[in-house]
């Protein structure tokens, strides 16, 4: 034995001893312990959470009172109009990072233990997606609590806003797996930023998130009718007056589904085989 | 391929290429359970890669294998319930601290959570980790994350675990300290398979060395038979009088044959095959009045054994890996 032990031999052996192994974790208890550890990483990481707030809140600042008076008539009625885009919007800018932090993930060796184990195989990227979900909730929760200081009074009130920010979340978790397959096939975390923010944007901005599509030329106004964040941000802002259509809340629910059942499945794929 | 009980490995022909570079070319192996094998090889030689498939990382593109008694491809998941891996890079997450790791791996392994959290702190006590516990895995020096690593992998005890160079950039204080933590698991009957660069740490700790080069197993044995096969080590000596050197050259080529004189003036090495004709030379020495200031005798390096194996030296066989790599 070497001139300086780490600790004392009984303590040593003790540790040692046979360990019997307990049964495997469900699934779900699998992948809520990694949506735990997404959650220590926000706890050790605060700055993480900067992104999600601050650019909302520049956003929200900037387009009503910079864009409100000409787009609008007065800043008070664009805010009607643009909080639950700005929500939509934030939120699904964030999902980006879900995939960036995948690609991070991928560089360090901790990915190796997780998929030497033997639990269900998509548990580690459904756990870190409830975990960015908490993110979400937070970009969300930031958003409106700013509309209502501003003087955002929505005629379903909090309830609406909930069920609004709710709706949007299960839309970004669907989302989420096109970014993180994104993350599995590009290089590095920079490169799935770019290629993320090349897709979201604009496709966010080519949505009625800002402007009434009304005003755009015919082509345009045509494709921004069937732009599913279009038709995500019409349903947030039903939601929120209270006069929501069943339609265009199936076609969200529906549309987050098709997403996560073509891209989760890919993704878990990818994690397995890469490398 | 018919299974033998009493092995913990056994591989077949595996293969892997990555592009036109074949990393693994046709690699054979048999562990007995219970045994630390070593797997020695400079970088680029195709040891990680073995791994990496043996733990059902990565699937071979020919070839096959069964780890404790199942196959790596067609049962993977069994495979990965009796297995743990420690990977090169140190496979702990850097953004949890050293107590939320053990956890974490405890959760995933299906530990209910206040016994995860007892057997954690119960391996950080074990391991000298107790006062680091709430730390940042990040801040943790190199030995320090490689204990954890190594607690990380044994949260529920494996019957076989793969260590990647395990010591690989540790100060030789951390070296002792993660070799006395194997030495242990072996004791407890961990079976172990241990990829090296240091010819030094499988000696010391393997039963059964595989060496490895461009993919492929050119020498197999004990210890003892490959540094037999290698003939010898060198005897190092020191003089207290620069003056006498011509002196001792004379009696210690007389003794062992060709000597080479060192930069430094007091200084001579020469080719040794076994301890105890060092022995004899150095005592010839004291006998013709040639004062020593020190002598020591060193083991065969890794590439004396790739050279009297291969013909070229480990760091030949590195840079030529690393070229075929960039080649693709």
């Amino acid at each position: 034995m070497s001139a300086v032990p780490i600790a004392d031999e009984a303590a040593l052996r003790q540790a040692l001893a046979s360990t019997p192994r307990p049964p495997r974790p469900s699934a779900m208890s699998a992948a809520l312990t990694f949506g735990w550890r997404g959650m220590l990483k926000v706890k050790h990481v605060p700055e993480q959470l900067l992104d999600v707030t601050i650019t909302p809140v520049m956003f929200v600042l900037m387009f009503t009172y910079l864009f409100g008076g000409a787009i609008a008539g007065s800043t008070g009625e664009y805010l009607d109009y643009i909080l639950p885009g700005i929500l939509v919007m934030s939120v699904l800018f964030t999902t980006v990072y879900s995939g960036v932090a995948l690609n991070t993930d991928l560089t360090k060796g901790v990915v190796d233990r997780f998929r030497s184990l033997p639990i269900w195989k998509p548990a580690p990227l459904v756990g870190s997606l409830l975990g960015d979900s908490v993110r979400y909730v937070i970009a969300g929760t930031v958003i409106m609590v700013l509309g209502v200081v501003l003087g955002f009074r929505p005629e379903a009130g909090v309830g609406g806003m909930v069920a609004a920010l709710a709706l949007v979340v299960v839309f970004a978790f669907g989302l989420s797996w096109v970014f993180t397959t994104l993350g599995l096939l590009l290089r590095s975390p920079n490169a799935v930023m770019n290629a993320g923010f090349m897709g979201i944007f604009p496709l966010t901005f080519l949505s009625n998130v800002f402007v009434d599509p009304a005003t755009l030329p015919a082509g345009l106004e045509e494709f921004v009718e069937v732009n599913p964040i279009s038709i995500l941000a019409t349903a947030s802002r039903g939601l929120m007056e209270g006069n929501a259509e069943g339609g265009d809340i199936a076609i969200v629910l529906a549309t987050a589904a098709v997403l996560t059942a073509v891209f989760a499945p890919l993704t878990t794929r990818l994690y397995r085989t890469k490398g | 391929m018919t299974t033998d009980p009493t092995l913990a490995i056994e591989a077949t022909g595996l293969v892997k290429s990555f592009g036109d570079t074949t990393a693994v070319d046709g690699v054979d192996l048999a562990v007995r359970r219970g045994s630390v094998y070593g797997v020695l090889g400079p970088n680029g030689a195709g040891k990680t890669t073995t791994i990496r498939m043996l733990a059902t990382l990565l699937r071979p593109d020919a070839g096959s294998a069964r780890v404790l008694g199942h196959d790596i491809v067609s049962e993977a998941d069994a495979v990965r319930g009796l297995v743990s891996l420690t990977g090169q890079l140190a496979s702990v997450d850097e953004d949890l601290t050293g107590r939320e790791n053990l956890i974490l791996l405890g959760r995933l392994l299906g530990l209910k959570r206040a016994h995860a959290k007892d057997r954690a702190a119960e391996l950080l006590d074990a391991f000298g980790l107790a006062d680091a516990a709430g730390r940042l895995v990040k801040n943790y020096s190199g030995g320090m994350r490689r204990r954890l690593d190594i607690a990380a992998s044994i949260v529920v005890t494996p019957e076989l675990m793969f260590l990647d160079e395990p010591t690989t950039g540790l100060d030789p204080r951390s070296r002792n300290q993660v070799w006395d933590i194997i030495r242990a698991l072996v004791a407890e009957g961990t079976t172990i398979l241990l990829c090296t660069q240091y010819l030094d740490e499988a000696d010391q700790l393997a039963d059964g060395i595989a060496v490895i080069d461009h993919g492929r197993v050119i020498a197999e044995g004990t210890p003892g038979q490959l540094k037999a096969s290698v003939g010898s080590g060198a005897l190092h000596v020191r003089l207290l009088d620069p003056e006498q050197r011509p002196e001792a050259e004379r009696v210690l080529s007389r003794e062992l044959g060709s000597v080479h004189l060192e930069p430094d003036p007091a200084a001579l090495s020469v080719a040794c095959p076994d301890g105890n004709r060092a022995a004899e030379a150095v005592a010839e020495l004291a006998r013709a009045d040639v004062r020593i200031a020190q002598f020591s005798l060193d083991q065969p390096s890794l590439d004396e054994v790739f050279l009297a194996l291969t013909g070229h030296t480990a760091e030949e066989s590195e840079a030529t890996a690393i070229e075929e790599e960039q080649a693709v």
